[in-house]
């Protein structure tokens, strides 16, 4: 440590990306100090939601066996709402939750996990102060040197901006612009307290397994969708509105969310149980091309959804992970570059070399299949329409496929050009 | 206590808040607001914290799920502070 500061590295935010960094700095001999504006680590924040394992794997070996995680997901589902009616996709693998190696992925309450991921990193060393707020950084020579927190001035060797989407720290850095609302969706969720064994029994799992449901079709045309996670006692229940599209539509965002609760197809699901807590949360939906063109400066380096690590797919949603592996790769180039100027690029180099940044460039197409708008009604309208068709006999005679896929596609507005367009559209984007 | 649709209201009042009664930590000026035709403030806060009185709109701190979407769409900028609540302050989730 260098008499000129108090620690060699503070990260701002207790979250996955802060204390992925925070563990893995600690673990290499570097003094760091963790500032939490939240009472506990993971009491500000919201997720869906789940946590791929190989992410806490990353931090370090066997850190998933132990960690405080919900259900191991082994159903993946997907339903389709349209009105009344549902379509439900059920992918259940066995082999996400073999014997042989770490569950695929957890499901997830963050006021428990992040509180006990920070304690991994206190038993390493690293000090973790909740309840204190950062207001801002210590610039000096246009070189980032320290933040402010009330009336304390703390001085590092380098500062880590982990502290969530609507990050005011890598914004008042000038590193962020202010966000857009067609780039971010506003996450509403319920907790709803149900006994283990109702829950194993509704979604057929067996006793530490568990389910991840998205949806489709319950957003009023919104681009955004619905989701449902299994936790050990408890039902994550949500819904994810893009915010531009939201803002011009009329309805209230916990009164569409409300409706999702009650459909015939999710209500026997989490029926009799007691809802104990209302979160919200902005969430990245742009994923690599909303990235920001330097998610660093002189002694300032920005990781995790304050940098915009989030990747939606429809079909997948992940954020936890990335948030850690890019701590991961912040600590790395810490570890590995002393002089503070000169960190960020090697922290650049660090996440194409942990994958993270070709991740982010692989998946960047499917943005251009969940912007249009078609996804969020007319298909879903089309697909029940079709099912309908497929499953109603009524003792007449039954018309040709042809003529009542023709007739569906006129009904909801939708012509075979548009359909075609579309799928090369969704084609050429994955 | 059954699964039932819930007003904006009930579902806050499951959490569990630390109401800093000194300081607001967002703040409006009623007059831009009062210009500003859109008002999508009214519609995104998950919270519905944001209300209209005739023209004015009122907005009530308290139950803040601090999730900033109210900034993020305030383009004629009446939000004129908008801040975390000061450290321990605001919404604690126990769940998250």
């Amino acid at each position: 440590m260098s008499k000129d500061y108090a620690y060699d590295a503070i990260i701002i935010g207790a979250g996955p990306a802060g204390i992925a960094c925070a563990y893995t700095l600690a673990k290499n001999g570097k003094s760091t100090l963790v500032i939490e504006r939240g009472n506990t680590p993971g009491s500000k924040n919201v997720t869906g939601g789940r946590l791929y394992t190989y992410a806490l794997d990353m931090v370090d070996e066997g850190l998933a066996a132990e960690a405080a995680l919900e259900r191991k997901v082994t159903h993946e589902q997907i339903i389709i709402l349209d009105g009344n009616r549902s379509i439900s996709i059920d992918y259940h693998d066995p082999s996400f939750n073999s014997e042989c190696k770490s569950p695929q992925s957890y499901t997830i309450l963050r006021a428990v996990f992040d509180e006990w991921f920070a304690n991994k990193a206190v038993e390493l060393g690293a000090t973790v102060a909740c309840g204190i707020k950062v207001d801002g950084l210590i610039e000096k020579n246009g070189q980032v040197v320290g933040v402010v927190a009330g009336e304390d001035n703390i001085y590092a060797g380098i500062v880590i901006a982990a502290d969530g989407v609507n990050s005011l720290i890598a914004q008042k850095a000038g590193l962020i612009s202010d966000i857009k609302p067609h780039a971010v969706g506003v996450g509403v969720k319920e907790v709803i307290l149900l006994p283990s064994v109702t829950i194993e029994s509704r979604f057929n799992l067996k006793k530490d397994e568990g389910a991840s449901c998205l949806m489709l079709g319950c957003t009023e045309g919104i681009h955004g969708g619905g989701f449902l996670y299994t936790n050990r006692e408890s039902i994550s229940l949500g819904c994810v509105f893009v915010v531009d599209e939201l803002a011009g539509h009329g309805r209230q965002v916990h009164d569409i969310f409300q409706e999702l609760k009650m459909h015939p197809t999710i209500y026997p699901l989490i029926e009799g149980g007691e809802t104990v807590e209302y979160g919200a949360h902005l969430v990245s939906e742009a994923g690599y091309r909303e990235f920001p063109k330097k998610p660093y400066k002189d002694g300032l380096l920005v990781i995790g959804d304050s940098a915009g690590f989030v990747i939606s797919t429809g079909y997948s949603l992940r954020g936890i992970d990335l948030a850690m592996v890019s701590g991961i790769a912040a600590a790395r180039a810490i570890i590995a570059e002393k002089d503070p100027v000169r960190v960020g690029p090697v922290y650049m180099n660090e996440l194409e070399k942990n994958l993270l940044m070709p991740t982010m460039k692989a998946v960047d197409g499917y943005y251009d299949i969940l912007e249009i708008p078609r996804i969020y009604s007319s298909y879903p309208k089309l697909a029940a329409g079709l099912f309908e068709k497929l499953f109603t006999v009524d003792g007449k005679v039954p018309r040709s496929m042809k003529k009542e896929i023709r007739g569906l596609i006129k009904q909801n507005g939708l012509s075979a050009w548009q359909l075609i367009k579309d799928g090369f559209r969704g084609v050429k984007s994955i | 206590m059954s699964i039932k649709v819930m007003e904006a209201p009930e579902l806050l009042s499951l959490n569990k808040f630390n109401v800093n009664e000194k300081e607001a930590h967002i703040v409006i000026n009623k007059e831009i607001c009062a210009q500003c035709q859109d008002k999508p403030c009214l519609i995104v806060c998950p919270a519905a914290l944001y209300k209209l009185d005739k023209n004015d709109i009122i907005f009530d701190y308290a139950g803040c799920l601090e999730c900033g979407t109210c900034r993020v769409v305030c383009k004629n900028k009446g939000i004129i502070k908008w801040e975390y609540p000061k450290g321990t302050f605001g919404v604690n989730f126990r769940y998250g």
